[in-house]
């Protein structure tokens, strides 16, 4: 059963901005679905449509199959995690968790109860004296959510949670939201613009750009199967050649490059012709460098143009044979690659898409 | 190659110093006359002017004992209360719709609420009373109040604007998303989080009612006072040491005034 239904969702701002353009979207009970996209994408819009926070200028919002576009955002029965976790800084963190229950005609001893069952959910037990200045980012953030998730929402709202956190504490709490969600099995709409969130956490991720959804799926189908240059670009590091098709047999199709080189490809998802002008993805970490290990790849040469040392890993730009640019990430083994180095690429072929 | 620090020339010494001995001629210009009224209203001499023959409370006594000046006390009193509270309700609404929607003809009420901040008292005060000699509406204390209230609104707006500004909105939605209603998300999370600006608008509009004169003496009905005018009056028959130890009791209120304010906002603060 779905959660949330989005049918042909608009919301147009005054001056013809178009925010969010038509959008379909099933959230299932459940799940834990990541709105991505860069900002201006429309992501944040759709999330506050669902919240109440903005008024959908065309189409249907449902939430457990009843349509609430009429229904103000106190009656939603939605908890909202925000970006500056917003939590009420002239009261105490008890006064802050037992606000919902308050409107909620929750008996006193019941709100107690409660409200020491979630902050032992975030595991913050017995900070209810304090007052949110008190306490730290972090703990301000679980606070937030165990605010947002005391009044057994419908749905959980994630807007960008994680973005005012610095690196190391974003990766504990990405893990740890993730965690609660599955063991209450709340369903939950998150909002990010940080595709390492987006495929750490989700179990759907749609990826938004100008108002509309570019692609939607598992995190690992979006990642290896993107469909359009914009997820591709988006979600890692890819490579874009331009080739030629020479031949197609089975699931097997083969495209040749500028130089003439061949490169196999192997992408059921698309029916091609021999002499089409297609682009090939390939990721960078995909495209091993003097691997020579798999004997079905394809080998490109090229020259390396330049160098990211990262550490465990390093960056190269390697121009190829036919001129075109090409990056690739591979783990160092012995000693960094210089530039000028000639190099000669592996690519499987199952790791080419066609756009 | 280091890169020094300027080091203090003779010039550079000069130009401080001179800015020093400024800084403390303009202080002393403007402090020298509070101070020299506060010493005079403990001087024993009837003159009312130095030099001082020794220490006295004689003048406050009598200050207490003058039923006029208790009264005009007491309407100055009421009316700063009144017109206070007045422009705080009226001023709070104004700047919570200025800030939190938007509706047409916005801008236009937002210069219109700050013009009484930009026009000359005299002229405030002549065309409130040829408005109301339009309406056949005689001079009253209600004359006054309203006034009052118009002139301080704009005050008690800015500084709820700017608190309403600098407070991000997502503290009142998480509260609708928690359930509570507009109503009930205004008392419980908006107006404590305005509060401070709420007091300090208050205590404002009370101090500029308190010491309002020129817009006063166009409004007030003939017999009624309030502390400046009646010091107004006072002065054209003669400087009395009376006068002096008025002085000191207005600039003791108008001063202690924003201060306990200040303090009870800190503490307030804090407390939570």
């Amino acid at each position: 059963m779905s959660s949330v239904e989005l049918k042909a969702v608009e919301k147009h701002f005054a001056g013809g901005i178009i925010a969010v353009d038509a959008i379909d979207l099933d959230v299932p009970d459940g799940a834990f679905v990541t709105l991505l996209g860069p900002s201006g994408c429309g992501k944040t819009t759709t999330l506050r449509m669902v919240a109440g926070l903005e008024h959908p200028t065309g189409g249907e919002i449902l939430i457990k199959g009843k349509r609430v576009n009429e229904t103000p955002i106190h009656q939603r029965n939605l908890g909202m995690v925000f970006q500056n976790y917003a939590l009420f800084p002239h009261k105490s963190i008890f006064d802050n968790v037992a606000f919902g229950l308050k409107y909620r005609g929750v008996g006193k001893a019941d709100i107690a109860v409660r409200v020491r069952r979630a902050l032992d959910i975030v595991r913050l037990p017995g900070v209810e004296q304090r007052f949110p200045t008190q306490l730290s980012g972090g703990q301000q953030q679980r606070i937030a959510l165990a605010r947002a998730l005391v009044i057994e929402p419908d749905v959980l709202l994630l807007d960008e949670p994680l973005s005012a956190l610095d690196a190391n504490l974003r990766e504990e709490m990405r893990s740890e939201i993730k965690a609660i969600q599955r063991r209450i099995g709340v369903t939950a709409i998150f909002v990010t613009h940080d595709q390492g969130e987006a495929l750490a956490m989700s179990d759907l991720v749609v990826v938004m750009n100008k108002g509309k959804i570019e692609q939607r799926g598992a995190p690992a189908e979006v990642y290896e199967h993107p469909r359009s240059e914009f997820v591709a670009n988006f979600l890692g590091n890819a490579n874009f050649l331009p080739a030629t098709v020479v031949a197609v047999a089975g699931g097997g199709i083969s495209v040749a490059l500028a130089d003439g080189s061949q490169l196999a490809v192997a992408d059921a998802a698309r029916t091609v012709q021999a002499g089409e002008k297609v682009n090939v993805v390939v990721r960078a970490e995909k495209i091993e460098l003097d691997g020579g290990g798999l004997s079905h790849a394809s080998v490109l040469k090229g020259t390396i143009s330049a160098v990211d040392y990262l550490g465990s890993t390093a960056r190269y730009d390697v121009t190829l044979a036919g001129g075109e640019k090409v990056t690739t990430l591979a783990t160092i083994r012995d000693g960094a690659r210089r530039v000028g180095d000639q190099v000669n690429l592996s690519i499987a072929p199952e790791h080419c898409r066609i756009l | 190659m280091t890169a020094a620090a300027p080091s203090p020339t003779r010039e550079g010494a000069f130009g401080w110093a001179l800015l020093r001995v400024c800084s403390i001629a303009v202080y002393i210009f403007m402090f020298a006359p509070i101070v020299v009224v506060i010493l005079l209203a403990f001087n024993s001499s009837r003159s009312g002017a130095f030099p001082m023959e020794g220490f006295s409370l004689q003048w406050f006594g009598k200050l207490f004992a003058n039923d006029s000046i208790v009264e005009a006390f007491k309407t100055s009193l009421i009316l700063a209360a009144t017109s206070s509270a007045l422009a705080t309700i009226i001023g709070v609404m104004a700047a919570l719709a200025l800030v939190r929607y938007s509706f047409r003809g916005k801008e236009g009420i937002q210069t219109f609420l700050s013009l009484p901040l930009l026009m000359p008292e005299v002229v405030m005060g002549v065309a409130l009373l040829m408005f109301l000699k339009f309406l056949s509406m005689p001079r009253s204390f209600a004359v006054l109040l309203l006034g009052h209230t118009v002139l301080s609104l704009p005050y008690v707006v800015l500084l709820v604007q700017a608190r309403l500004v600098g407070l991000r909105s997502s503290y009142e939605e998480a509260a609708w998303t928690l359930g509570a209603n507009r109503i009930q998300t205004f008392f419980e999370v908006t107006l404590p989080l305005i509060s401070p600006a709420i007091v300090g608008g208050f205590l404002f509009a009370a101090t500029l009612s308190f010491d309002n004169i020129t817009a006063t003496l166009f409004w007030k009905k003939p017999g009624i006072e309030t502390v400046p005018t009646k010091i107004f009056a006072m002065l054209r028959t003669s400087v009395s040491p009376e006068i002096n130890a008025l002085g000191a009791v207005m600039i003791v209120i108008t001063i202690l005034l924003p201060l306990i304010g200040g303090y009870m906002v800190r503490r307030f603060a804090k407390a939570r």
